[in-house]
């Protein structure tokens, strides 16, 4: 199916959010808009800060070049530039960034009459980047709780954080996160190969549809969840790993500073066998 | 989809407000304390309403005043003065005095001596007090890349009591069935020895031998004589009582990028690594030999003596009494006869 097979109804005027016709026109197949506009212009000046960044350090690898937070010394304040300033500026371009191309999907989806169901899955992504850079920072006290910019940099953040609890796997929240994590995936390649499986037939053999997907599951696990609903599981099991993983680092530091394990002493404490 | 949406939030509801119900929530604010390069979560995170508690848990007793060191020796005025003899018999008395408030505070005088003859030996506190002013003398003596100018005395591990609260015997561990069927490497007991984890539950016997508890490999595949996995999670359960008895997490010491790097750790972790020999040391020659000392409703459940762990001294903080050094007051101790 070609992709301009949509593109009479996509290309309607109005909808906008803000700006009213100002932004309202197509730049070859992209939709522009006001919200593309501040899209461009946040990624821009976050991507020139993250290269000045680059070049004030030591390396110009890319796995390397690392943009850290300020020291906490800094509170909540703003740092000097090189020290960490530079990641508060790009903190809030990618914020900028990231919201303005949600709300760029809000007005797309306002054109053609849809659900805001993208934007706000696209939501509980920028949720958990806010939790992260903006929101348990925030709780902590300090901006330098946030996690660098760097591809090694930010393992090494994710690792020592996870020690800071001894052991993260403990983290009930994070269990929780994992769990919809390798559901999200699990689900997607059955989901994946059902519908493969049905649209490559053999040579000879007829394309198969929705029956026979759902047969098939009917016959292996005595149910089948259908062509719709296995769409909103996936968005569910999806949104939900998102969301617990912002609510399983929110909750370590802020509201619980010692090791993940001896949050679970209130199952050693049950009176039925303590 | 309406109903998915509720169903999404009512199951979000459940399981949040299950875990809000558990008990040992903190809030903020939060003290943070940064140990490392900015960014790399080299931190220590402290809640300070629990860190009243601590402070109020280590504090010092009172100074007994000075001693004059002039005088009659402590030998020429009273017999059977082992190994402070050569104190005058000022500062003898006032280490004597010392001890008492440190080690026998409830129990006076009479629990290491005979009342009407101080010089009888029969009491066994007594014996082992004598040998203890030795290991406390060397401690400080011989151990300083662990115990620094800050020294130890009785009151670190004693802190008013006869047998300090942090020890440690021999553990047999749970009844389990013979064989393989009941073995289980010592795992998922939830020990407080090793912080309720599932890791094996006696950490300590790596506190008498002289192995090097470090498991992680040096070359990116294995190869050669790596460790187990059964080792790697006995040190690991090592490290979970020594983060417990000193109160830190893990990046107090280690950069958790690479834990066997010195390059990139703590200078805390070079101490550390003193205080497992220093621990050693002092269980090897200065514990379990007064074995035989001890009667046995002091020994554990397998007759071994009572021996020392990280948290004996520590008590739950970095610098035991935090850093308060009350060998200074009390330098008598380090001249203790070996």
């Amino acid at each position: 199916m070609a992709l301009l097979t949509f593109e009479r109804k996509y290309r309607v005027r109005g909808g906008t959010l803000l700006g009213g016709d100002l932004f309202d026109f197509w730049f070859g197949p992209f939709y522009v808009g006001f919200f593309g506009v501040t899209t461009i212009f946040f990624a821009a000046i976050g991507t020139g800060l993250i290269l000045w960044g680059a070049a004030l350090g030591p390396t110009w690898n890319p796995w390397l070049i690392n943009i850290a937070p300020p020291d906490l010394k800094y509170g909540l304040g703003l740092a000097p530039l090189k020290e960490g300033g530079l990641w508060q500026l790009i903190t809030v371009c990618a914020i900028g960034a990231f919201v303005s191309w949600a709300l760029r999907q809000a007005e797309i989806a306002r054109k053609l009459g849809m659900g805001l169901h993208v934007p706000a899955a696209y939501g509980v992504a920028i949720f958990a980047y806010v939790t992260l850079v903006v929101i348990r920072p925030l709780l902590l006290g300090a901006w330098g709780h946030g996690f660098p910019y760097g591809i090694f940099s930010h393992l090494d953040w994710v690792s020592n954080v996870g020690y800071q609890y001894l052991h993260f796997h403990y983290n009930p929240a994070h269990m929780l996160a994992v769990s919809f994590f390798f559901t999200t995936t699990f689900a997607l390649s059955l989901h994946g190969s059902a519908i493969l499986s049905a649209a490559n037939p053999k040579k000879g053999e007829r394309l198969k549809g929705a029956e026979h997907e759902n047969t098939f599951f009917r016959d292996h696990i005595g149910y089948s969840i259908g062509v719709l609903g296995i769409h909103r599981l996936g968005l569910f099991l999806a949104l939900s790993a998102g969301f617990w993983s912002a609510v399983c680092i929110v909750i370590s530091g802020p509201f619980w500073t010692r090791g993940w394990p001896e949050w679970w002493n209130w199952w050693l404490d049950l009176p039925i066998w303590r | 989809m309406k109903i998915a949406f509720w169903a999404s939030l009512a199951l979000a509801a459940f399981f949040g407000t299950f875990m809000l119900l558990t008990a040992g929530w903190e809030r903020p604010p939060i003290k943070s304390v940064q140990t490392g390069y900015r960014g790399l979560a080299l931190e220590q995170n402290i809640n300070p309403r629990r860190e009243a508690t601590v402070i109020a848990r280590n504090q010092l007793p009172d100074v007994i005043p000075e001693a004059s060191p002039e005088g009659p020796r402590a030998s020429a005025v009273y017999e059977n003065v082992q190994v402070l003899g050569h104190l005058s018999e000022e500062q003898f008395v006032r280490v004597m005095l010392a001890i008492t408030d440190w080690v026998s505070r409830d129990e006076g005088c009479n629990y290491c001596h005979v009342a009407e003859n101080l010089a009888d030996d029969s009491l066994y506190p007594k014996r082992v007090a004598r040998r203890m002013l030795q290991m406390t003398a060397h401690t400080n003596l011989s151990w300083q890349k662990h115990v620094r100018e800050t020294g130890v005395t009785c009151y670190t591990c004693h802190r008013g009591q006869p047998v300090p609260e942090k020890i440690w015997f021999s553990n047999p561990g749970p009844v389990a069935a013979r064989g393989p069927v009941g073995y289980r490497a010592g795992q998922n007991i939830a020990a407080a020895s090793v912080g309720t984890t599932s890791l094996p539950f006696d950490p300590f016997p790596s506190l008498l031998n002289d192995d090097n508890v470090r498991v992680i490999s040096t070359s990116a595949l294995p190869s050669g004589d790596g460790a187990s996995i059964k080792r790697t999670e006995r040190t690991y359960a090592l490290m979970m009582h020594m983060s417990r008895a000193l109160g830190q997490n893990c990046t107090f010491c280690h950069n958790s990028r690479s834990f066997f790097d010195w390059n990139q750790s703590a200078p805390q972790r070079t101490s550390a690594w003193y205080g497992i020999r220093m621990v050693r040391d002092l269980n090897t020659n200065y514990l379990v030999p007064l074995t035989p000392t001890f009667p046995p409703h002091r020994l554990g459940p397998l007759g071994d003596v009572a021996k020392i762990n990280c948290g004996t001294c520590h008590q739950g903080v970095n610098k035991p009494l935090l850093g308060a050094s009350m060998l200074r007051d009390y330098p008598e101790l380090n001249e203790v006869k070996q």
